[in-house]
């Protein structure tokens, strides 16, 4: 979370006057941003705009209450993703179980690399072409939800393992596990599409 | 450093967390096994390509409601305060 910004910070403290014009401003340099962290979360344009939507309103609510420990996107995004955790769950119908339950035993019997090869491309190149956009948004909406709000906090929005930890109530550790094993699924996923299959290499695990 | 060893130091070297003797390690053992060699740099990759990913452009109709809903929901808050 690097754009920290004075900017924000100052329509925040004249949103808090009751300056509207302001508060609009904060919420147009935000809302991109909330909406990509949304969608990645939750895979669905409805969703998406549902989590935005209770993210600004619940900004909103407690404009007075933020108290300024870091940037205010770091804190808009912590609302974002809780809300988009609150949507999952809901859909899911899933009991709400802490996101911390069983993390003890996510650390061991790591799934071993398995398709492994070069890329054919690099990155950036990639990044542009529509189909890898699909492919990415595929391969995040397999991930077990607990995965995905993990690495997209961590990965796609820059929070450090802590701010990843305090948003989403969780231990650092758990962070940790949930983090590597996202990276070696998305990795696995997005090798057996991206690589080579002339150079792929087979992995023995037989020397030390 | 075995392969079991490496996968689970994986995070703390591609994000620069591992203290100095046990990325010697890392590294020795990279230097010696293609195979992590390329999970390495896949990992880097993967995060990579998500870094660089496209934003998602907020549809215009939804922009025009939220706005909506938030000024409201602002007069509300104000006239009542």
């Amino acid at each position: 979370m690097s754009d920290s910004s004075a900017a924000h910070d100052e329509l925040l403290s004249r949103s808090r006057g009751g300056d509207y014009a302001s508060f609009a401003a904060l919420v147009e340099g935000l809302q991109g941003r909330v909406y990509g962290l949304a969608r990645r979360i939750t895979g669905r344009r409805e969703d998406a705009e549902d989590v935005v939507q209770q993210t600004f309103l619940s900004v909103l609510e407690h404009l007075d209450t933020f108290r300024g420990d870091g940037p205010i996107a770091g804190w808009v995004l912590r609302i974002a993703a809780n809300h988009g955790l609150k949507l999952l769950r809901k859909r899911r119908a899933l009991p709400t179980v802490p996101l911390d339950a069983a993390a003890e035993n996510e650390a061991v019997g790591l799934p071993h690399p398995d398709y492994v090869a070069p890329w054919r491309d690099a990155p950036a190149e990639l990044a542009q072409r529509a189909e890898v956009r699909q492919l990415l948004d595929e391969a995040l909406s397999e991930l077990d939800d607990k995965y995905r709000v993990v690495f997209v906090l961590r990965d796609v929005e820059g929070f450090s393992v802590r701010e990843t930890a305090e948003a989403l109530g969780l231990t650092e550790s758990a962070v940790k596990v949930r983090l590597l094993r996202a990276r070696l699924a998305l990795r696995e996923r997005l090798t057996r599409a991206l690589g080579d299959e002339a150079a792929r290499i087979y992995p023995t695990h037989d020397h030390g | 450093m075995t392969c079991d060893e490496l996968l689970q130091a994986l995070n703390e070297y591609v994000d620069g967390r591992l203290d100095l003797p046990e990325c010697r390690r890392f590294a020795d053992h990279l230097a010696g096994c293609s195979p992590c060699q390329v999970v390495v740099d896949n990992i880097r990759q993967t995060i990579s390509l998500f870094k660089a990913g496209e934003p998602y452009p907020l549809p215009d109709e939804f922009r025009d409601r939220l706005s909506q809903t938030l000024k409201d929901r602002w007069r509300a808050k104000f006239a009542s305060s």
